[in-house]
């Protein structure tokens, strides 16, 4: 137990909390429309993000982490599963009483292109936010317009403009702006810098840094690409078919990688050095994605996995504790000393039923009790 | 000494629209050997892209002008007929595109798309194509080609599609591939595929590639030669061990710095390069870098020449700094620290 | 595919049984007074009156009453017994006769509309901007704006019949077309003209900006770059995507004429179909038939919302049916 509860030394209160939720798309057939399968999207995820963190959410296409942002805000609704936002369980929440949470956690999407509305004014986009939620007068949403353009480095001179008179990056600013129009607490950002320019990119990525200590923002951050995400996340998850295979503080996921899917993946992030990217060994991860709609039984890497046994394609390993907050769920853990192994094993044993709930705050007194991993890296 | 396919002399590329002459591309030069990789860097809006269009034929349009050469094997491309063009398409040059998805025609089958493109050169029945198409699927790693030749692009993935895509790209044994930011849209394992396949391909099928990004940690593996472009222009070349390890535009220092590294400690912010490109409409006099460079100083008002400054020979560049200056200056804006201290 | 189809015309019976319940809330209980009298007609006895306000349940009264109304009037409908009270004949086998004029009508017009709307849209697309792109689509505004009335009434006028300033073609009346050939489609040219102007200007301007659009498609530049002929390009890339918009469009103005649509070209050409049949029964306020031809035209409509969405699921294969 003794790796279970460093989980729950911490600092900070939790923001957000995710209990095992699940999204399922039904796939129907036949006259009467039965469920015949389900697209297995997001399979029992949980985690929490604590106030004033990032916490980047990575993976490739069709793992389920956009999915999972957008159930998050509830753009989509969980199958299954509990959803705490700032203490409120939001899951089952009707519109009148989520349209209040609603103002606190935003998204921010990947194609700045597609997601402003081309026939409105840059104003307007920002402003609408604000009218929906009826915040201020006329002239204060104005003049807090004026303010939220310059902070994300567009000029207000900007207001009366429509979004194809600006370039992508910009454009992303403008979505950024949007976002930010009504304070939220939460920003949930979906691949936000992957369609952008490297030169653009780093922009954006500074900025949401810049963004994030003026306002006290809480990033959940989204894409698939390990180079960003370390950028801007204090922890970072590792999604792969709709499930979290591996959660670490960040630094300590690049240095030690424990799930052989998270080492494929850091070995494909391009090096722009000739030198050491002819050195490296590059794994390269045969095939692509297996279907969500039948994941492969024990560990859903295995088929791709290049140290699977007969006990990764039967045991679904659990999600376990090795240490400083990083957790990992595989039968053939790279990196991890024997000592620790050892210990993780017996913790194993003694509660098997708590090893999926080791990404959460553990619960002691009865009452949310929201703690989440410590504070990795001082601002 | 291998066979030179492509030598481009000083192109120009310009397109009239209703805001102006757009100055797309300004005079850029650069050879192609057989087996070689070129990598093209630059921003959006740097002229990468159309450069790579023209090669093509693809920019003619009444709207559009060019100059200079582009001659392909000893014939200016620029002076064929639209007519001749189209055999020069495909069977002497192939290209690939950004977005595999938007990219493949959705509504016919992946295999009738490559079989289109193989009778559009050679007079072959449609059973032969077919088996050949069959052939280069597999050959572009694509599992069961004998089954996914019949898909509907949406049935592949998107690092299938771009598979297709190449084999489409292929499938006339051209002498060129194109590859036009092949790998943006696709997730970091599959770009890496994708990159590999690109470099084992040229290979098998003796070609060059011309491979155009954004990224230069994408080309850090494959190019051989590296053009970065800016404003139209070549603003530096060189062997790609140049570029990567004694650049001399502080343009290409930007680029290097903007990407978030995995080799090196996360610096407390990433290097980024201000402002952004210049409107191709209206180019500011002297470097068209100099408003966005943090080591401008006046003699950057005139435009310094694509020239040899350094001891290696063909390393060129546009730039007045001082050589020795840059070399102590440099590292501060690629290791991505605090640039804003310069 | 097959589970889609049947549950597809289970939707469409459905719809059909609002329609009627529609149909019969309009013609019968909206406009208020005795309908009994209406059905009768101008020219009825009393006697004649209260024997079909019995037959069709008028004497019932309340909730339970309408239900009773309406579905005998469905019942006598679909069981071919609705007669027209104003001239004693049976509803149905007066839209049967007219079923061979409506569709010459409506078959003919729809290849000639068809046609020239896509040689249209495809001419002044690939000239976009140029002269010729210009004449034609003042022209096509100009057959868009056309009222079908002034424009029948006035090519009768000029070119047919006896009083014709020059008499090329007959005036109005319908020849079958197995009785003879020929005249068949010498009397129907004109209203063929006149029903398919509209549509070829609407159908060339819809086609052209769609495909415009496409032109710009990545797949294209990609086809382009393969080194495929202009003409390929156009024909099997471009053309074929633009046109599946159009299929939506086609299905149902087909079906809105084929349903009985043509009212004023039927009318000004004298052609007894089943728009003629429509227009005869409303100016003599005949209730019956009504009911009938606009329950025949809304089964036109829903069957080829059907074959529709068919035809697109075969077109793009991305859209599955479901």
């Amino acid at each position: 137990m003794t790796v279970l509860e460093h989980a729950s030394e911490s600092d900070g209160s939790a923001l957000l909390e995710v209990r095992h939720v699940k999204k399922y798309f039904p796939i129907r057939k036949g006259v009467l429309q039965r469920e015949v399968a389900h697209v297995h999207a997001v399979d029992d995820v949980s985690f929490a993000v604590r106030e004033g963190e990032t916490l980047g959410l990575v993976g490739e296409s069709g793992c389920g982490k956009s999915t999972l942002g957008r159930t998050l805000v509830r753009l989509l609704e969980p199958t299954a599963g509990e959803i705490v936002f700032q203490g409120t369980p939001i899951q089952d929440l009707g519109p009148r009483r989520l349209r209040p949470l609603r103002r606190e956690m935003q998204m921010v999407f990947q194609d700045p292109y597609a997601s402003l509305n081309p026939r409105k004014r840059v104003g307007t986009i920002v402003s609408d936010p604000m009218r929906i939620h009826d915040l201020g007068s006329r002239a204060d949403q104005k003049r807090r317009v004026g303010e939220i353009l310059e902070t994300v480095g567009l000029s207000p001179e900007h207001y009366n403009r429509f979004p194809h008179e600006f370039s992508g990056g910009q454009r992303q600013r403008i979505g950024i702006a949007r976002a930010l129009a009504l304070r939220p607490k939460l920003i949930i950002a979906d691949e936000p810098v992957s369609a952008l320019d490297v030169s653009i990119q780093s922009q954006m990525l500074n900025l949401l840094d810049d963004l994030q200590n003026e306002f006290q923002l809480t990033y959940i951050f989204i894409a698939h690409d390990l180079g960003v995400v370390r950028h801007v996340s204090d922890r970072i998850a590792v999604m792969y078919l709709g499930k979290i295979v591996e959660l670490s503080p960040a630094e300590e996921l690049y240095t030690r990688p424990i799930m052989p899917y998270t080492e494929a993946l850091l070995s494909a992030v391009p090096l722009p050095d000739p030198d050491l990217a002819e050195q490296r060994e590059r794994i390269v991860l045969e095939g692509d994605v297996p279907s969500p709609i039948n994941p492969p039984s024990g560990c859903r890497f295995h088929p791709r996995c290049r140290y699977a046994t007969d006990v990764c394609r039967q045991i679904e390993p659990p999600l376990v504790d090795y240490g400083n907050a990083h957790l990992a769920a595989c039968h053939h853990p790279l990196n991890v000393d024997k000592a620790t192994l050892q210990q993780v094993e017996v913790a194993k044993q003694h509660s098997p039923a708590e090893a999926d709930d080791s990404a959460l705050p553990q619960d002691t007194s009865g009452r949310s009790n929201p703690a989440v991993a410590p504070d990795t890296r001082s601002r | 000494m291998a066979e030179r396919l492509l030598e481009v002399n000083d192109l120009k590329v310009r397109f009239a629209t209703e805001d102006g002459i757009v100055q797309a591309v300004s005079g850029i030069s650069f050879e192609l050997e057989r087996g070689k990789v070129l990598g093209i860097v630059g921003e959006s809006g740097s002229g990468k892209s159309v450069t790579a269009m023209t090669l093509m034929g693809l920019t003619r349009g009444v709207n559009a002008r060019f100059e200079g050469e582009v001659l392909y094997k000893g014939t200016d491309l620029l002076k064929v007929s639209d007519r001749d063009m189209q055999d020069f398409r495909g069977n002497e040059l192939g290209m690939i595109f950004q977005d595999p998805m938007t990219s493949l025609n959705p509504v016919y089958r992946i295999g009738d798309q490559i079989v289109e493109a193989i009778q559009a050169h050679e007079n072959v029945d449609k059973r032969t194509a077919r088996a050949r198409t069959i052939e280069l699927l597999r050959q572009v790693g694509i599992p069961n080609p004998e089954t996914r030749v019949d898909n509907f692009p949406h049935e592949f993935s998107g690092g299938m599609r771009q598979r297709a895509m190449i084999a489409m790209a292929l499938s006339c044994n051209p002498s060129i591939l194109i590859a036009d930011e092949p790998t943006t849209a696709l997730d970091v394992t599959i770009q890496a595929q994708i990159v590999e396949l690109v470099s084992r391909l040229k290979e098998d099928f003796d070609s060059a590639v011309i491979f155009i990004t954004h990224d230069l940690g994408v080309i850090a593996d494959i190019a051989d030669e590296i053009i970065v472009m800016y404003a139209g222009r070549v603003v530096e070349r060189g062997s790609k061990r140049d570029l990567f390890y004694d650049p001399q535009m502080p343009y290409t220092w930007g680029l290097l710095g903007s990407i978030p590294r995995l080799d090196r400690p996360r610096p407390e912010r990433l290097h980024t390069i201000e402002g952004s490109p210049p409107s191709l409409i209206n180019l500011p006099d002297g470097c068209k870098f100099r408003p966005r460079c943090p080591h401008a100083f006046e003699k950057c008002t005139q435009e310094p020449g694509l020239e040899n400054r350094v001891e290696t020979p063909g390393h060129l560049d546009r730039c007045w700094l001082d050589v020795d200056f840059k070399r102590s200056h440099r590292d501060q804006t690629i290791s991505g620290d605090s640039a804003e201290a310069a | 595919m097959a589970a889609y189809i049947l549950r597809r015309i289970f939707g469409m019976l459905i719809v059909l049984v609002a329609v009627s319940f529609i149909v019969y809330l309009i013609f019968i209980v909206i406009p208020g007074g005795d309908p009994a009298q209406r059905i009768a007609g101008k020219v009825a006895t009393q006697a004649n009156i209260v024997s079909i306000r019995h037959k069709l349940g008028l004497d019932r009264h309340g909730f339970t009453g309408f239900f009773i109304q309406w579905f005998k009037m469905v019942k006598a409908l679909f069981t071919a017994k609705l007669v027209s009270y104003a001239n004693q004949t049976n509803v149905v086998s007066q839209i049967k006769q007219g079923l061979p004029a409506t569709f010459s009508l409506s078959i003919g017009a729809a290849i000639i509309w068809m046609g020239f709307g896509v040689l249209v849209g495809l001419i002044s697309a690939v000239k976009a901007g140029a002269l010729s792109d210009r004449v034609i689509t003042a022209l096509a505004l100009v057959g868009i704006s056309l009222p079908v009335a002034w424009l029948g009434l006035l090519l009768r006028y000029f070119f047919a019949g006896e009083g014709g300033a020059v008499s090329w073609f007959p005036d109005g009346g319908y020849v079958p077309l197995t009785s003879d050939p020929v005249q068949w489609f010498y009397h129907l040219l004109l209203p063929w003209l006149t029903l398919a102007v509209l549509f070829i200007g609407f159908y060339g301007r819809v086609l052209r900006s769609n495909i415009l659009d496409t032109i710009n498609e990545d797949f294209v530049r990609t086809a382009k770059a393969k080194g495929l002929t202009s003409r390929r390009i156009l024909v099997k890339h471009v053309l074929r995507a633009s046109l599946i918009p159009i299929v939506t469009l086609f299905g149902l103005d087909f079906a809105s004429v084929l349903g009985g649509g043509a009212i004023i070209t039927e009318t000004v050409y004298s052609l007894h179909g089943v728009g003629w049949y429509a227009a005869q029964s409303i100016s003599n306020q005949d209730l019956p038939p009504l009911m009938g031809v606009t329950l025949y035209g809304a089964m036109f409509i829903v069957v080829f919302t059907l074959l529709v969405d068919l035809a697109y699921a075969y077109l793009d294969p991305r859209i599955r049916l479901s």
